[in-house]
């Protein structure tokens, strides 16, 4: 039995791994997303900035990558800064990420020939210190290229999202292999919040948390970013008797 | 392996002039040289050689056949002269090592440069299509020597079957071989060697084995006078990766003193290693913005060292400044912050995929989606204007749309069910239609051409950008087909 008490024990354990890992430098800032219910459950309350994180799509997501790349910009916007974003294949479209939050003006794009080159141009962006983020579409992402990736994110203080994204639905079982990334979401769509008239309303996401070191995993359903790149939390599920008076009155 | 390009300028003393003039006249232009004793045509453009003037018809002739012919003096000089300013042109835009091929040609050593340039069909293409955009008739092939691309820019076809004019000898020689029956190279090739060379001595046999890549060719590069450049030859050979890279900082930093006197950066660079077996291993490193920064400009160039294949040594090296402009100093301040400077990272990835692959989107006015964004270069100002915000966009656009099946009221209601990929979805909420007008002032078929466009999402929450050709109603707009054309977040 230690003669130390339980909070001592944990604060010499916590020292320790933090030595293993490495976190010498100045304590890492974090990127509260401005939804309380997603930010309590968050370590130190928001997105922890340089360090490596993977986004994936839930189901077709995975080939399309459209929900992630939206999250993602909503991440990127939110930080001052430019933005490099670094493919494989130029389909992302400009007026759409704008509507992320995310303007042209703040984005240079790098399309690079294969996987291989995508992380070399992540990891030249991640060094160099200069940006806000640096995101990257990649398929497969090895333990030493995601270590490679944090230790340069680490060195910078720039934010480095690695989008998961396959060409085939099968290989996303790609994404259960460990990475050393900080955090590691999954973004699905939802249908969309329920209009009372006809029409699509504001989309919808159930965000998943699925790994994140020194943190607990856990899903979440919430409404896509608007034009600042905030997500929001939708009125059905607040619940509040508000968001019901509000609903009865417009039906 | 060398890949060499020769260009075969034609008509160079006729396109100089005309290129030279303010408002280019459409009457047939000759120009007229001394030959001996006689006044005689040298060159011809496209109208007169139409109106039956040749090269080499007499001059009295020529006005007697032709009313109203401009004639000019030729000028030898002058042409080679602009010549040589043209290959500057193309040593800065394309490759390393070019050099100037008279009286007619220039000729290009395209190892390892066409990469930049999306191979060797884009660069030749592009090569042929920037000269003809500035009036310059222009033909050329690449080939894997100097000989064979001279002869392939010419005469075309096949080796064998050109004739002997095309191994570039005297025209004595020439004529001597068509005395004794040699029609074709291949009619060369098959004779033995031994008598040929005695009659008409080495140069024959010489320029046949340049030909077929059996003897070497050396070009001899085009510096211009001005041209920055350092060079360190070596008493020993070197090959390993460290002393490249150490002596590549040396001349670097020579090279940065030299820009700094002059008050230059540089925009283009190029590292030409001559190897002992006298073939050449060139890098050519491109920056987004005037540098002059020694540490910069020396993790650029060794970056590309894995690129340099050393063989039994290096013995020469050089260093080139090719495109240089002025770079002030410029002050700093400590006080406001700077936004940071993006123009290093730029130019290595630029380096490493290409400075095509590096860009940002500006939005250009047009309705239709894929015509309403275009590339910048990444470091230009940014704009200030976007894209209209009526319509949600998706995050995703694909490169050409889908076609799906799908089952709708016409002329405007959404689909009920749409088939994509094999997949069938039912829809559940749908917005639209919104609908684009092709843009009648850029192609005929779009003068009536419509999409329909629609935002639907399935069962599951997918949400896709699916558009109708067509307005519903008149088959003229469109084949009435429908496809996806996005993917919203």
């Amino acid at each position: 039995m230690s003669a130390l008490p339980a909070h001592m024990v944990l604060a010499t354990l916590r020292h320790r791994i933090a030595a293993i890992e490495g976190g010498h430098g100045p304590p890492l800032a974090v990127l509260p997303f401005g939804v309380p219910e997603l930010d309590r459950r968050l370590t130190k309350g928001g997105l922890a900035l340089g360090c490596l994180h993977e986004v994936a799509g839930g189901g077709n997501g995975a080939v399309d990558g459209a929900a992630a790349a939206c999250f993602a910009a909503g991440i990127a916007a939110r930080l001052p800064g430019q933005v490099l974003w670094c493919v494989t294949q130029a389909d992302l479209f400009a007026p759409g990420l704008e509507q992320a939050g995310l303007p042209a003006t703040r984005v240079i794009h790098v399309e690079a020939g294969d996987d291989t080159a995508v992380l070399a141009c992540m990891e030249e962006g991640l060094r160099h210190g200069g940006l806000a983020c640096v995101v990257a579409d990649v398929a497969r992402l090895s333990m030493t290229a995601s270590r490679r990736l944090h230790l340069a994110a680490k060195g910078s203080g720039t934010t480095g999202i690695a989008l998961r994204r396959w060409r085939r639905q099968a290989e996303a079982s790609d994404f259960g292999q460990p990475t050393a990334a900080m955090t590691r979401w999954r973004v699905s769509a939802l249908p969309s919040a329920p209009l009372p008239v006809q029409g699509v309303g504001r989309a919808r996401w159930m965000v998943e948390l699925l790994r994140a070191r020194a943190g607990e995993s856990f899903d979440i359903e919430l409404e896509a970013c608007d034009g600042t790149g905030h997500l929001g939390l939708p009125a059905d599920v607040a619940g509040g008797p508000a968001a019901t008076a509000g609903r009865l009155a417009f039906g | 392996m060398a890949r060499v390009i020769s260009v075969f300028l034609p008509m160079w003393p006729v396109d100089r002039l005309r290129r030279q003039e303010d408002s280019p006249s459409d009457r047939p232009l000759v120009l007229a040289g001394r030959l001996g004793n006689r006044r005689v045509l040298t060159a011809v453009d496209t109208g007169a050689a139409g109106l039956g003037l040749v090269v080499g018809m007499p001059v009295s002739k020529a006005q007697a056949l032709v009313q109203g012919l401009r004639i000019e003096a030729a000028n030898p000089e002058a042409d080679l002269a602009s010549l040589e300013r043209l290959a500057f042109w193309i040593l800065q835009r394309i490759a390393p090592i070019v050099a100037v091929d008279p009286p007619d040609g220039i000729v290009i050593d395209s190892t390892g440069a066409d990469h930049l340039h999306g191979g060797e069909d884009a660069l030749l293409e592009a090569l042929t299509g920037r000269l003809a955009l500035s009036g310059v008739t222009a033909r050329a092939a690449v080939a894997d020597t100097w000989g064979a691309a001279h002869a392939l820019a010419r005469f075309g076809g096949d080796l064998a079957q050109m004739p002997p004019e095309a191994l570039r000898l005297p025209p004595a020689t020439v004529a001597g071989l068509r005395d004794m029956g040699f029609a074709t190279i291949g009619d060369l090739m098959a004779a033995p060697r031994a008598p040929l060379t005695r009659r008409f001595g080495p140069e024959l046999i010489r320029r046949i084995d340049q030909m077929f890549g059996d003897a070497a060719e050396p070009i001899d590069a085009l510096r211009p006078p001005g041209l920055i450049e350092t060079r360190r030859a070596f008493a020993e050979p070197i090959g390993a990766a460290e002393t490249i890279a150490r002596y590549i900082g040396k001349l670097v930093v020579a090279l940065c003193a030299e820009l700094d006197k002059r008050g230059l950066g540089v925009r283009r660079l190029d590292l030409i290693c001559h190897r002992v077996d006298h073939e050449l291993q060139t890098v050519r490193i491109g920056l987004a913005v005037p540098q002059r920064d020694p540490q910069r400009l020396t993790r650029l160039l060794c970056d590309r060292i894995p690129t340099i294949a050393p063989g039994f040594g290096i013995e020469i090296m050089t260093l080139t400044a090719t495109i240089t402009e002025p770079l002030a100093a410029r002050q700093t301040s400590t006080l406001a912050p700077e936004a940071p400077d993006l123009s290093g990272l730029i130019d290595t990835l630029a380096n490493r995929v290409g400075h095509r692959a590096i860009y940002r989107i500006a939005p250009v006015a047009s309705d239709v989606p894929e015509r309403s964004v275009r590339r910048i270069p990444a470091l230009s100002e940014p704009t200030t204007e976007g894209w209209p915000d009526h319509w949600p966009r998706p995050t995703r656009l694909f490169a050409r749309p889908e076609p799906i099946e799908t089952m709708a009221l016409l002329p405007d209601q959404p689909p009920v069910w749409i088939a994509w990929r094999g997949i069938r979805r039912r829809i559940a909420r749908a917005d639209g239609p919104e609908r684009i007008f092709g843009e009648w002032w850029t192609r005929e078929a779009e003068r009536v051409a419509v999409r329909d466009y629609f935002r639907v999402e399935d069962d599951a929450g997918e949400r896709l950008w699916i558009f109708r050709a067509g307005d519903g109603e008149d088959a003229a707009t469109g084949s009435h087909r429908w496809f996806v054309h996005g993917v919203f977040g």
